[in-house]
């Protein structure tokens, strides 16, 4: 055994029923996605060939799935951000705006296009639909001396989420095996998401935190939406301002035949995937994921964790931006004058001093001890737990984290400091391959 | 106290007589008890379930009774209320402080690093009147309390929480995480991330269901510090964004300028006796 995971590296990252081929890189190593794409991926012609469609079928779109009684989410102006809001049509999308982000900066930029989706991604995740802040889990009451319950079935929004992004989809995902196991489906989940619709669209305009191609999840879907879009469009209302269109599902191809859209021509698919080839090469694959689920749990004793705390806040913004992190806490409210109790189920973070509060003590009493938390989970123990990294490369810990700390640089300044943590024979932590070394 | 057998933090049984919760003050503007009034929707099971006494006024005070519950407002300000606070402690189940005077000092703990003669004799005709202590100080200084509301002024959802679970026996539930932990719930844009704005959110305890940064300001740590506050992060941030450090010192140096992570950041930045405030 080489490392305390053996060598031969027998805990798959994902399911090998789900293990997408291994990427090639420029260096001919093989390099294995450390997130999946979401299965099944889907076959390029599957539900029909590529179709076009104008900023006015875009806004067709959007009314024909309000109309159908869906909830229709999209990407909005909202204030000094862009955020996923109600939208009613394509006049409420963010035309002409982009977005500049880096470690603790997000400004809204004005393009020099009227792009409807030329930015990178909202720094609010969609979880907040399908895992909201607070959901009601039941009323109890006392009746007769007996406790009487009232379960409050969730809403069923239906929703619509129009302008999902590669990384966004791989996030659902992630959630989606740690809400939807089979011995223990989440019922708010379930009913958030079991008939949503996703129009997803491809990354033209990738912001400097994106980090979807080395996490193996971005910058076009594979899979995971039921219609997929890549805008194209060159310069200001221009008559070439179109989005080569596929359909994922039969839903979504049902939907793009009542818009009698045009087939897509070879030379506007041709330059939908140069746009999505140029963002892939201006992401770039610069961070190393391929060894942390390892390397992050060798070093639980990095000196790094004490630098990073002494910067860090303890704020848990980048848990709650993070659109895989699913903790929650469980609260009772009584109102006054009244006899009832409503159970709420609310986010939690791992950043909260409490959240480690157990009988008898606290597992986690230091900034650096749930810095090192938040980050082994996300990308190394978050495999051990669902198969897949916890991770899908977003950035927007990275963005809303208000000291701007940058967990690739974190990840890099521990690879640098790599000090293997040695364990007294005692304390040794057991693996499935028996005792670590 | 009503009949026996009641206990405000042990279980409810049924009751012979309601709770009785009191009222008191000390050195504060009265805004917390404000929001007792501004219960509005719950005011009338609020009376219902207990009964309330408040004693505003320093010299009607008659601590004759015990009491369930006490609500303190206001700092200590003069060796009268630093005698005062033992009688009511003394009359009290438990003790609960209300807002940012009770638990930190308040505003008025400004004096804490000033020379308060100077500024009665500026302030007053006849300084040789007033009969005040060097420090403002908050109420857990002189006797133990049981448990703190934050805020300047403290949120009415906190105050309905503290009360119900205070009626129903259960630990209230009043975090002492971040503001930001709220804001991202709230689902707010970050207005120090995007817009540059100096917020105070990452080092202030919960509780306001981030008033401020939902309507685009910054927080200005009415809550006080929270739990693992990292002020010294939080100062190089707020000077990478462009705030000077006069500002940093005097943000810190409000409703909680005396809580000591709060005075720690501001000292750091400008010591006392240093001419902080000066005409610059
Ligand atoms: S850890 Fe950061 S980059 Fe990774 S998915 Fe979460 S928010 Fe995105
Ligand atoms: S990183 Fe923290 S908040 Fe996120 S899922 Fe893990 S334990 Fe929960
Ligand atoms: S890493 Fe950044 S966002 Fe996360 S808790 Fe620390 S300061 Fe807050
Ligand atoms: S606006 Fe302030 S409170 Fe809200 S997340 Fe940003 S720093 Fe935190
Ligand atoms: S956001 Fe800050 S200043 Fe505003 S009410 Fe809340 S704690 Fe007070």
């Amino acid at each position: 055994m080489e490392d305390m995971f053996g060598s031969d590296d027998s805990r798959t990252r994902y399911p090998t029923t789900l293990e997408p081929e291994p990427a090639q890189q420029d260096d001919g190593a093989v390099r294995k996605p450390v997130a999946p794409q979401p299965q099944p991926q889907i076959e390029p012609q599957a539900f029909g060939g590529p179709l076009i469609l104008t900023v006015a079928d875009v806004d067709q779109l959007i009314r024909r799935l309000g109309a159908d009684g869906r909830t229709v989410i999209g990407p909005k102006v909202d204030g000094p951000v862009i955020g996923y809001q109600p939208i009613g049509g394509a006049a409420d999308l963010p035309s002409g705006w982009g977005d500049e982000q880096g470690p603790g900066h997000y400004r809204l930029r004005r393009r020099d296009d009227d792009a409807l989706f030329g930015y990178a991604l909202a720094p609010t995740s969609w979880k907040r639909y399908v895992f909201p802040a607070r959901s009601e889990l039941f009323r109890a009451r006392r009746e007769d001396g007996a406790l009487a319950i009232t379960t409050i079935p969730p809403a069923r929004p239906r929703y619509a989420f129009i302008g999902m992004r590669a990384c966004e989809i791989a996030a659902l995902d992630v959630q989606r095996r740690v809400f939807m196991r089979p011995e223990a489906p989440d019922p708010t989940y379930a009913a958030n998401t079991q008939d949503m619709f996703v129009v997803a669209v491809s990354c033209g305009s990738p912001a400097a935190t994106c980090f979807c191609v080395s996490a193996g999840t971005g910058p076009e879907a594979s899979g995971g939406y039921d219609i997929r879009l890549t805008e194209v469009n060159s310069t200001p209302n221009s008559p070439d301002h179109y989005f080569v269109a596929n359909a994922g599902t039969q839903a979504g191809a049902d939907v793009l035949a009542q818009l009698a859209c045009k087939p897509a021509s070879d030379s506007e698919t041709g330059a939908a995937t140069q746009i999505v080839q140029a963002a892939a090469t201006a992401i770039g694959q610069g961070v190393k994921l391929d060894d942390v689920h390892e390397l992050l749990a060798r070093n639980r004793e990095n000196p790094r964790w004490d630098d990073v705390a002494a910067r860090c806040l303890s704020c848990g913004n980048c848990t709650m931006s993070c659109p895989t992190c699913f903790c929650s806490d469980v609260v009772d409210e009584n109102p006054i004058g009244d006899d009832g109790v409503v159970r709420a189920r609310v986010w939690a973070s791992c950043f909260g001093v409490s959240y480690s509060q157990m009988h008898g003590g606290n597992a986690r009493t230091s900034t650096s001890s749930r810095y090192r938390q938040w980050l082994t989970h996300k990308m190394s123990t978050w495999v051990d737990q669902f198969d897949v990294s916890g991770c899908v490369g977003c950035g927007r810990c990275i963005t809303t984290c208000p000291v701007g700390i940058d967990i690739r640089t974190e990840l890099e300044a521990i690879r640098a400091t790599d000090t293997a943590t040695k364990y007294p024979e005692s304390v040794r932590p057991q693996t499935d391959e028996g005792l670590a070394t | 106290m009503g009949q026996s057998g009641i206990d405000a933090w042990g279980a409810r049984t049924v009751t012979t007589s309601r709770p009785t919760l009191a009222v008191w003050k000390f050195s504060s503007c009265d805004g917390c008890q404000l929001t007792l009034l501004d219960c509005e929707d719950e005011i009338l099971g609020l009376s219902e379930a207990i009964d309330i006494a408040y004693f505003l006024e320093a010299g009607h005070d008659r601590v004759d009774q015990m009491y369930d519950v006490s609500l303190v407002e206001g700092s200590i300000t003069t060796a009268h209320d630093a005698e005062r606070i033992r009688e009511v402690r003394a009359a009290s189940r438990k003790l609960v402080t209300i807002g940012a005077c009770a638990t930190s000092g308040g505003i008025q703990a400004l004096r804490n690093s000033a020379d308060v003669q100077e500024f009665t004799s500026i302030v007053y005709a006849h300084p040789e009147f007033i009969k005040t202590l060097e420090t403002s100080t908050g109420i857990a200084d002189h006797v133990p309390v049981d448990l703190e509301l934050r805020g300047c002024p403290i949120s009415r959802t906190q105050l309905l929480e503290a009360i119900s679970a205070l009626l129903a026996g259960r630990t209230p539930r009043l975090p002492s995480y971040s503001v930001c932990q709220e804001c991202k719930q709230a689902g707010n844009a970050c207005v120090l991330v995007a817009s540059g704005t100096p917020c105070l959110g990452p080092v202030t305890q919960a509780g306001c269901h981030s008033l401020c940064p939902s309507i685009g300001r910054g927080c200005f740590g009415c809550f006080g510090p929270s739990e693992s506050a990292n002020t010294a992060a939080l100062t190089e941030q707020l000077r990478r964004v462009g705030t000077n450090d006069r500002d940093i010192e005097r943000s810190f140096s409000t409703f909680n300028v005396n809580a000591p992570e709060f005075r720690t950041a501001a000292l750091a930045l400008y010591p006392i006796q240093s001419p902080r405030r000066g005409s610059e």
